[in-house]
């Protein structure tokens, strides 16, 4: 089986997130990048697939020099090979041009499935995996708790409100993961070691075909509104004291109960 | 020349989500400041009757495609009926909710329709004659401003942010053909959850529990206030991981973003990705021992006590108050 997994860097999410004076994006000095989270459990369905029907896993991420550290942790969790998309003309790209970028890496290898992260937890548009399986006239499941393969027959697990919903599809298609689908291995010290040896193919704009022009972009980045300093209740000392206290300013200040 | 707002009604098991009237409502103040009309799309099967409660929210025509193979939903119809009358009709904007379908169906609509969408989103206006929508990104440490140089110019709209706003118009029905081929997917299965349970996702208020509650059977407390209120009840993700509650119910940046009026955090220490899930609460009160706990300083309320002292009082003074 010929696995494709995207994944993207992003900040840790320990980050402290400061807005430039300009509003023209973030501050990126001292950010910690790690891999996006949700790509994790994409990469880590795309081993046991792998494990269980024979085939490779090849890595497809896009992003600055920087991103190849993120390429190398996949290759030590253990795939098998990355494909790096890295130019200057794609930095600004949004979910559509980012998915058109992809696309066309990825119909450079052969692929039966690809798995995407749910959403990134940076810019958190959820929308790549879908524009890609549309550009790729393939059928898609997002969100996925759970998967089950046999032969071409695919079933994949959504949580909806209040329900789940298990959807049945054929490969190929785009599968993007989230929370309950696995639990991500961590790379081994081998593993490391021989991820240094592994073949990463980079590519530009060009070699790919795309231009990188954006549909939406972010006009201006601004810090998150400042909430109004709270109210710690001490007017008795009491648990009984306080609870009556809370329940009266939500009656009658907040009006929500 | 691309004119119009419209939205994409959710409906299920026959009935409308409030989600469709936030979006009604929110489309109907951005037509009226272009002078433009206000459409919504509505597809599933004998839902037309439907068109008349989006009327009253101010819709002034409804889009109707009524096909059995529209029920239950799939990404792969609903995307498909969804993008041919928009083709048809080009309307300048074009809103979903940002629910677990809505977040589905209009990312596979920026693909069949090439264009551009801001996602989750807690405002939305117009400026020079565009729609500028806000969201928030990184996780709320920081909020966007999104342009969009394409059409339709795509929102969703976070669930519980947006005002419901009577305004009764026509509502008149559009009938469509949804335009169905071979279905790529279908729906295998539906795993209902508990009958009774409020999502998360979904509840005006959220009494959430943490490590704090030292292990499920503390949730009990929980569960007896959030029954008086009609509330959900949340988790933090230590409690998911420990395995006393569903993954369903987290809360934060590997689960749910919610944006209740009310959220009442016990025994949550409030760490930055918890934070990250409900920091767009209207009223967040904390509940916990520790006096430094990170959560006091997004509370509007915080009582520093032994929640399982605090949580039954409030329980005896909230039944006091509906009494
Ligand atoms: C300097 C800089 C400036 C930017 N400016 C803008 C801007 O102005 N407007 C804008 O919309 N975006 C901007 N972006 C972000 C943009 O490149 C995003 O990657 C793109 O918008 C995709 O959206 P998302 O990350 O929210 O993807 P989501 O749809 O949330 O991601 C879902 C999944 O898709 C896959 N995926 C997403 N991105 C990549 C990737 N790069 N490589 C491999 N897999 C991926 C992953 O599996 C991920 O889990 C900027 C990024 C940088 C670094
Ligand atoms: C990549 C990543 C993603 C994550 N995603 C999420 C997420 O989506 N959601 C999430 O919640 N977390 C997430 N986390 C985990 C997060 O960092 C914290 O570990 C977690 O939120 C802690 O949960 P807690 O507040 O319940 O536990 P703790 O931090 O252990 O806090 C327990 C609190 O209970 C209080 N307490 C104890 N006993 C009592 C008592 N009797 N009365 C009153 N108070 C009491 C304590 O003072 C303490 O403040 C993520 C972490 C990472 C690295």
């Amino acid at each position: 089986m010929n696995i494709v997994a995207c994944v993207k860097q992003v900040p840790d999410t320990e980050a402290q997130i400061k807005v430039k004076g300009d509003g023209s994006g973030i501050e990126e000095g001292g950010i910690k990048w790690v891999m996006n989270p949700y790509d994790e459990f994409g990469v880590e369905e795309a081993l046991k697939l792998k494990e269980k029907f024979g085939g490779e896993v090849t890595i497809v991420s896009m992003g600055p020099a920087r991103t190849m550290e993120t390429i190398r942790t996949a290759l030590a969790m253990g795939a098998e090979k990355g494909i790096q998309i890295d130019d200057p003309a794609l930095y600004n790209a949004d979910a559509y041009a980012t998915a058109e970028a992809l696309a066309a890496a990825i119909k450079g290898v052969p692929y039966d499935i690809i798995f995407c992260g749910q959403r990134s937890i940076d810019d958190d548009s959820a929308q790549v995996g879908s524009i890609l399986a549309e550009i790729l006239g393939i059928p898609q499941v997002t969100f996925a708790t759970k998967l089950e393969i046999d032969g071409t027959a695919v079933k994949a697990t959504r949580p909806i409100e209040g329900a789940a919903v298990v959807v049945a599809t054929s490969l190929p298609c785009v599968i993007t993961a989230t929370k309950g689908l696995n639990e991500p291995r961590y790379a081994s010290l081998p593993g490391i070691m021989k991820a240094k040896k592994k073949p990463v193919d980079i590519k530009k704009a060009a070699d790919l075909g795309v231009s990188g022009a954006s549909k939406s972009k972010v006009a201006k980045f601004t810090p998150p509104p400042a909430r109004p300093p709270g109210k710690i209740l001490c007017a008795d000392d009491t648990p009984e004291g306080k609870a009556a206290e809370l329940a009266k300013l939500l009656r009658e200040e907040a009006k929500v109960i | 020349m691309a004119k119009g707002v419209w939205i994409v009604a959710e409906q299920r098991d026959g009935a409308l989500r409030k989600v469709s009237f936030e979006l009604a409502s929110a489309a109907r103040k951005l037509a009226d400041q272009l002078g433009e009309e206000v459409g919504a799309v509505l597809c599933g099967s004998g839902v037309e009757a439907m068109a008349a409660e989006l009327a009253k929210y101010g819709v002034d025509k409804v889009y109707v495609a009524d096909n059995a193979a529209l029920e239950p939903y799939t990404t792969d119809a609903h995307a498909t009926a969804v993008a041919k009358i928009v083709k048809e009709n080009d309307p300048a904007i074009l809103f979903l909710g940002a629910s677990a379908q809505g977040k589905d169906l209009s990312a596979s609509l920026v693909g069949k329709l090439a264009t551009g969408m801001a996602t989750d989103c807690t405002d939305v206006k117009i400026a020079d004659g565009k729609l500028c929508a806000i969201r928030p990104m990184y996780a709320g440490k920081c909020f966007g401003e999104i342009v969009i140089d394409a059409f339709p110019q795509m929102a969703s709209l976070r669930p519980n942010v947006f005002p419901i706003v009577e305004c009764a118009k026509a509502g008149a029905v559009v009938k469509f053909d949804a335009g169905l081929g071979e279905a790529k997917t279908k729906v295998a299965e539906v795993l209902k959850e508990a009958a009774g349970k409020i999502d998360v996702a979904e509840a005006n208020v959220i009494v959430s529990g943490g490590r704090g509650m030292k292990g499920p059977e503390g949730y009990a407390i929980l569960e007896e206030l959030a029954g008086l209120l009609g509330a959900a009840v949340g988790a933090s993700r230590a409690a998911v991981d420990a395995g006393w509650r569903p993954q369903a119910d987290q809360v934060g940046q590997t689960g749910k973003v919610v944006s209740p009026n009310l959220y009442i955090a016990c025994g949550i220490s409030g760490a930055i990705q918890h934070l990250a899930g409900m920091s767009s609460s209207k009223y967040i009160v904390a509940i916990n021992k520790d006096a430094e706990a990170p959560i006091f300083a997004r509370a509007d309320y915080g009582i520093v006590d032994d929640l399982f002292k605090v949580v039954p009082a409030l329980t005896q003074e909230v039944k006091k108050l509906l009494a």
